[in-house]
């Protein structure tokens, strides 16, 4: 999948912010209440362009819990966020390969 | 081994005090991420898809069996209990908290490693032949140099901002195993009468445009190494772009100026400085030779009773034709560990198995391991007499899959599962290749092979010089696969071409065995390689059979 990070801002559908978390890198998604959560059922569900840059917005605003915030197109269902691509479910899932003592 | 001065382990415990002090900035928001992003990339900190990444260099691939258990020691604590070496002759760790690096660090720099260079555009870890100091084909230890390069490009205050990365590479055996005409500058030693220099090759390199290296000087005296470097280097930092990141590497500038013009330039700014401070004389070379130790090897006959016993059976026969290689000391072997076993991903080791490589190179190899550019292990120093129970324990570890050089000994780099750059995966086509072609008897018969993937153009897994080059393509969101064929990455660089279209995910593996059934049908004998029959047949064939059932 291409990077997000290369690709303009151009909405598909629904979408929501996603980036890492500072600390550990962990993923997180943006909530309505302009909080981070790991889990993606937790995210904010934008629909329109002028929403996704004002959830971005607030996600860039001081990088400090989060960093490298984009909006990934996810699919939605009974109302929550899901991963919509493969890129997105790995990040959500973890690698599709078992490793370390698991492989 | 190579054993550090004071100078270079303060340095380190410094450099480390440093970054302490900067993810603590970083976390209390005194950095932005914009001020804190450079610098951890200059300690070799990456953000990947789900955590932060460290690559740790191993200077020229050479690692002590104590160095190995700090690695195997991070990977414990600090990490997910393992560790994946690269085709950069480093490793990496997936899953490191930013808060905890500084202490990981701490432990690294205690043995005497570091991720110092291993990012930026700076000169990065010069690589060389994981046999050096060891075959019998080479002229000399080419680490020596390598060494010598380092202390010169370590912080040099003119090349810590270059328009980009750049990558040296040095061998001073007959085959290349490091491959150097795939690097920035890579450098062969080779003598001339009684005076032994260097063939300076400019200009190779993978990514999204491919370009292997031109010879721009046959013979180097070795006393005007770093005069000759600094150069090269001075001409790329006035002359290479800057203005656009695909264009800036020197490869870029030598094609566009040319071979001829290019190489005016570095012998017209060498003219001004070879005589100068850089020049190097034997108590220079000296004073570094003394630092390195060499084993004291015993003196042995070659071929033992004991092993000629063991090579009846044939399990161990199988591995020893294809790990085992000469050694210049009679009575002595280099083992290539293989870091493929069937079904996982290529590169990686667990805490576990780097403890217990570090307990079998103590015991049996002088206690020196290197770091292969195929994400193998090697150690060098082997007693023959000792190959049967090293196998053994090898084996016990799962580390004595017999296909070193062979179909299932695949080049991955991570891709889509680690990496954020990626299109598509590599490890677990890797894996389903490896299990697709895991029967022994079949893979002997198929003999030499490399299949190098890619998850992306970037060329990480070095696509471009495999026999056969696989490189993730992303079409509509799904993964797609480009395949080449007739790559070569040794002294006959060569890179591979396209076959056709990119197939799906569902359809790479059986198109690559069509690929290789291809191959054993046309062959003109068994001692023909694949790489000689698609050079003598052409793509063809191929071409034909590889897309047949679509
Ligand atoms: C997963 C994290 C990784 C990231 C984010 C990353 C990043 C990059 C980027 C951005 C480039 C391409 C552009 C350039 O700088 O020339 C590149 C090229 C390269 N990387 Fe990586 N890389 C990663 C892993 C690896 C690994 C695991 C290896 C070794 C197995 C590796 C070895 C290389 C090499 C050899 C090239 C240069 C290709 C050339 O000669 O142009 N990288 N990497
Ligand atoms: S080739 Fe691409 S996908 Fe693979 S590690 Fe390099 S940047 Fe990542």
């Amino acid at each position: 999948m291409t990077s997000p990070l290369q690709q303009k801002l151009k909405i598909t559908g629904p979408t929501a912010i996603t980036a890492n978390r500072l600390a550990d890198g962990v993923v997180v998604w943006l909530t309505p209440q302009r909080t981070w959560s790991e889990a993606i059922a937790d995210a904010a569900i934008a629909t329109t362009s002028d929403e996704v840059h004002a959830l971005l917005a607030s996600a860039q605003a001081d990088e400090l819990e989060a960093v490298g915030a984009y909006p990934a197109r996810v699919a939605v269902e009974d109302g929550k966020a899901r991963p919509a691509n493969l890129r997105e479910r790995i990040r959500v899932d973890g690698p599709t390969v078992a490793f370390g003592s698991a492989a | 081994m190579y054993v550090y001065d004071e100078f270079d382990r303060t340095f380190l415990s410094e450099r480390v005090a440093d970054f302490r002090d900067q993810v603590a900035r970083r976390l209390s928001g005194e950095l932005n991420e914009e001020e804190f992003k450079p610098l951890r990339l200059m300690n070799g900190v990456y953000l990947q898809l789900h955590a932060y990444m460290l690559r740790v260099c191993i200077p020229y691939g050479t690692l002590s069996s104590h160095q190995m258990r700090a690695l195997a020691s991070v990977a414990r604590r600090y990490d997910r209990g393992y560790g994946h070496f690269t085709t950069r002759q480093n490793i990496q760790f997936n899953w490191i908290k930013l808060a905890e690096l500084p202490d990981a660090m701490d432990e690294l720099a205690a043995a005497g490693i570091h991720g110092i260079q291993t990012s930026g555009n700076c000169i990065r870890n010069t690589t060389t032949d994981p046999w050096a100091g060891a075959t019998p084909e080479e002229i000399e230890d080419p680490r020596l140099y390598a060494e010598v390069i380092r202390q010169w490009s370590t912080l040099h205050p003119e090349f810590t901002y270059l328009p980009r990365k750049f990558k040296i590479a040095i061998t001073a055996a007959k085959h290349d195993r490091a491959a150097i005409r795939v690097h920035d500058i890579g450098l062969r030693l080779h003598r001339r009468g009684a005076e032994t220099g260097f063939e300076v090759i400019v200009g190779g390199g993978l990514g999204r445009t491919p370009f292997v290296g031109k010879t721009i000087r046959d013979f180097l005296p070795k006393q005007h190494l770093l005069s000759y470097l600094e150069a090269i280097l001075r001409v790329y930092n006035s002359g290479g772009r800057r203005d656009n990141i695909y264009k800036a590497r020197i490869k870029i500038q030598v094609h566009e100026v040319g071979t001829e013009e290019f190489a005016r330039r570095v012998e017209e700014e060498w003219a001004q400085i070879r005589d100068g401070a850089l020049l190097l004389d034997e108590a220079a070379f000296d004073q570094i030779r003394d630092r390195f130790v060499t084993p004291a090897f015993e003196p042995l006959d070659d071929a033992p009773d004991a092993l000629a016993e063991a090579l009846k059976n044939p399990d161990f026969a199988r591995w020893h034709a294809n790990s085992v290689g000469p050694h210049k000391v009679a009575g002595h072997a280099i083992v290539t560990v293989s870091l493929k076993p069937v079904g996982k991903p290529p590169g990686d080791a667990t805490a576990e198995q780097m403890d217990g490589i570090a307990d079998l190179a103590d015991a049996f190899a002088y206690g020196e391991i290197r770091v292969a550019h195929e994400q193998n292990l090697t150690l060098p120093h082997v007693r023959q007499k000792d190959l049967p129970e090293l196998w053994r324990r090898l084996d016990a570890l799962g580390l004595a899959t017999p296909n070193v050089g062979l179909i299932s000994d695949i080049i991955a780099c991570p891709g889509l599962d680690y990496c954020s750059l990626a299109n598509a995966r590599s490890i677990p086509l890797a894996q389903r290749l490896t299990e697709r072609f895991a029967d022994p008897d079949r893979i002997a018969d198929i003999g030499r092979m490399h299949i190098n993937i890619s998850g992306c153009i970037n060329a990480c897994g070095h696509h471009h010089v495999g026999h056969i080059g696989i490189l993730g393509v992303e079409k509509k969101e799904q993964e797609f696969y480009q395949v080449t064929l007739g790559g070569k990455g040794n002294h006959k660089t060569k890179l591979g071409e396209l076959i056709g279209p990119a197939v799906s995910e569902d359809e790479v593996v059986d198109v690559v065995e069509r690929i290789v059934d291809t191959y054993l049908d046309l062959r003109a004998g068994p001692s023909e390689t694949f790489i000689a029959a698609v050079q003598r047949l052409g793509l063809e064939p191929f071409k034909e059979r590889a897309y047949a059932a679509r």
